[in-house]
């Protein structure tokens, strides 16, 4: 099987300071990995070189395309890459503001993708946009309210619904749960769970809350000071942890 | 006035502005970037027009000036009296013996020739603007042709209003490739804009230049199931008895009476001399 997503040897430097480094990785069809880390350890940066919202400084990124197979996005054209950001590919931002438009209202937020990719008829795009209301659990009735009047979880609800809409077969998504209190993030997460397994979607989900990878991904990488330092099946990893630093990072976790 | 030069800026300037003039005429719906001088007036007031109006004046030519179609509020007469007074150019109120029509929210109801040129005031060229505020992303957005988000707007119409309610700087997409704003005239003159005259587009404070070039054409955006529509008051002129004329709702009194004028002064007039009357019309009014 071709992988979807082939990483090799990414590495992004701020100056002097490393960002991230020699990350490799393949990601396969309809797998989830999560990427865990502590904060500054490199984890948003990896995943913004990733989705084409940083340029590496060396690497490649290899992504399965519909079209013409395994191409490498770091040296596609612009208009490609940005082709592949709302077809292919769905970003969802930790907080839903940096992934919503505020002045626009739910149907509008969810219709913009399909009207991206040439949609022109108003009935279609509206019916499909209460179809993915309803699908992340957001009530008909809510559909031409503006973003700005939904609480902080139906936000991070819509601007799944946003991202998902155009059908992606690959999502990155950074923290989706961070800022949520605990029970909404429950609901957020057991939506994810179901969305992921249902569309057979592929993930890269950055977070530093060990109970999301352990609920949503499949396979885990481990990263400190830019490096990966670990990388299993998210229960070995989880169970029987490695490096020094995995150790620490699983039992830091607060039990109730 | 020798004190001035010809059309008050100097060749300099001018020759600057026909370049991006020409840049516009070869690239439709292009914005192109110029350095926008100060002018003897405020911004909002047509600074843009009349810098393009002065790098396109030659003395022979015959300018008419409009604003919202009349020829005698304020905006008009003030930026004709400052060519007369610049320029020394013949001036003219009707449109089918003027050489440049400057204007500001209006397209002439006479159909303009191949041998006339429409300068329109723009105080926001950027159609994108009001959705996408940061000027790196529209240019982008532009040379990637992603246009999607306009679509977003006429949407974020429908659902509010059950019709596209934007009425006038109605988004417009130029020989299918620029999407262009095309100034605040009311989308009663969208279909207008594919036109036998050249048109430019100048907008001062934010310092773009952008035109249409004869016999191009020019869409309005839409959906399948909204298509666009030219709209206007249901109503024929009060004076003339156009029925197909753009129109102007005058309120008369405390009372609720009003009526419906041609915003088009000139169109109005030469109707009515022609012996056209419209129900409140009197006989000797022209």
């Amino acid at each position: 099987m071709t992988p979807l997503l082939q990483v090799k040897g990414i590495k992004k430097h701020y100056g002097m300071r490393i960002g991230c480094a020699d990350v490799s990785f393949d990601l396969y069809p309809g797998e989830v990995m999560g990427i865990v880390g502590e904060s500054g350890s490199g984890k948003s940066t990896l995943l913004n070189c990733l989705a084409g919202h940083l340029p590496p400084d060396a690497g490649q990124v290899i992504f399965d395309t519909r079209v013409d197979g395994p191409a490498d996005t770091v040296t596609m054209s612009e208009p490609e890459r940005r082709m592949l950001g709302r077809t292919d590919w769905a970003f969802v931002h930790q907080h839903a503001r940096d992934g919503l438009r505020m002045s626009v209202s739910a149907g509008g937020n969810i219709g913009e993708r399909l009207m991206a990719v040439g949609d022109r008829h108003y009935g279609q795009i509206r019916d499909r946009a209460i179809d993915w209301l309803g699908r992340v659990e957001i009530d008909e009735s809510r559909v031409d309210d503006r973003p700005t009047a939904f609480s902080g979880g139906m936000q991070q609800r819509l601007q799944i619904a946003r991202n998902l809409v155009t059908g992606p077969r690959l999502v990155f998504m950074d923290e989706p749960t961070g800022g949520l209190d605990v029970s909404v993030q429950a609901r957020l997460l057991d939506l994810l769970r179901g969305l992921v397994r249902e569309m057979g979607l592929s993930a890269i989900i950055v977070t530093h809350d060990l109970a999301v990878v352990r609920l949503l991904a499949d396979r885990l990488m481990v990263m400190k000071d830019g490096h990966v330092v670990e990388g299993g099946l998210t229960d070995q990893v989880l169970d029987d942890p490695q490096h020094a630093y995995t150790q620490l990072l699983v039992s830091s976790v607060l039990q109730v | 006035m020798s004190a001035y030069n010809f059309a008050y800026l100097d060749e300099q300037t001018k020759r600057m502005i026909r370049r991006a003039i020409l840049k516009g005429l070869a690239v439709p719906g292009y914005q192109v970037p110029f350095a926008s001088r100060e002018m003897p007036m405020p911004y909002g007031w047509g600074t843009g027009g009349v810098q393009v109006s002065a790098a396109t004046l030659t003395p022979e030519d015959r300018l008419k000036v409009i604003d919202q179609g009349a020829d005698d509020t304020t905006n008009a007469v003030s930026i004709r009296k400052f060519f007369e007074n610049t320029a020394g150019v013949e001036t003219t109120e009707d449109t089918s013996q003027a050489t440049i029509i400057q204007t500001r929210h209006r397209i002439p109801e006479a159909k303009l020739t191949e041998d006339q040129i429409l300068v329109y005031q723009v105080p926001i060229p950027e159609p994108l603007r009001f959705l996408e505020p940061r000027e790196t992303e529209t240019r982008k957005m532009h040379s990637l042709e992603e246009y999607g988000l306009m679509h977003v707007k006429l949407y974020e119409d429908i659902s509010q209003h059950g019709a596209i309610s934007t009425s006038y700087a109605y988004p417009v997409r130029v020989s299918g490739r620029y999407v262009m704003d095309p100034s605040p005239i009311p989308k009663f003159d969208n279909p207008k804009l594919e036109m036998d005259a050249i048109q430019l587009f100048g907008a001062g404070r934010e310092q773009r230049i952008y035109a249409v070039p004869p016999h191009t054409k020019v869409v309005s955006l839409d959906f399948e199931d909204y298509p666009f529509e030219a709209t206007k008051a249901d109503h024929c002129c009060d004076l003339c008895g156009a029925e197909d004329s753009y129109l102007d709702e005058v309120i008369m009194d405390d009372a609720g009476n009003r009526m419906f004028v041609c915003s088009d002064t000139d169109y109005c007039r030469s109707r009515r001399e022609a012996g056209h009357i419209g129900p409140m019309g009197a006989e000797d009014a022209a």
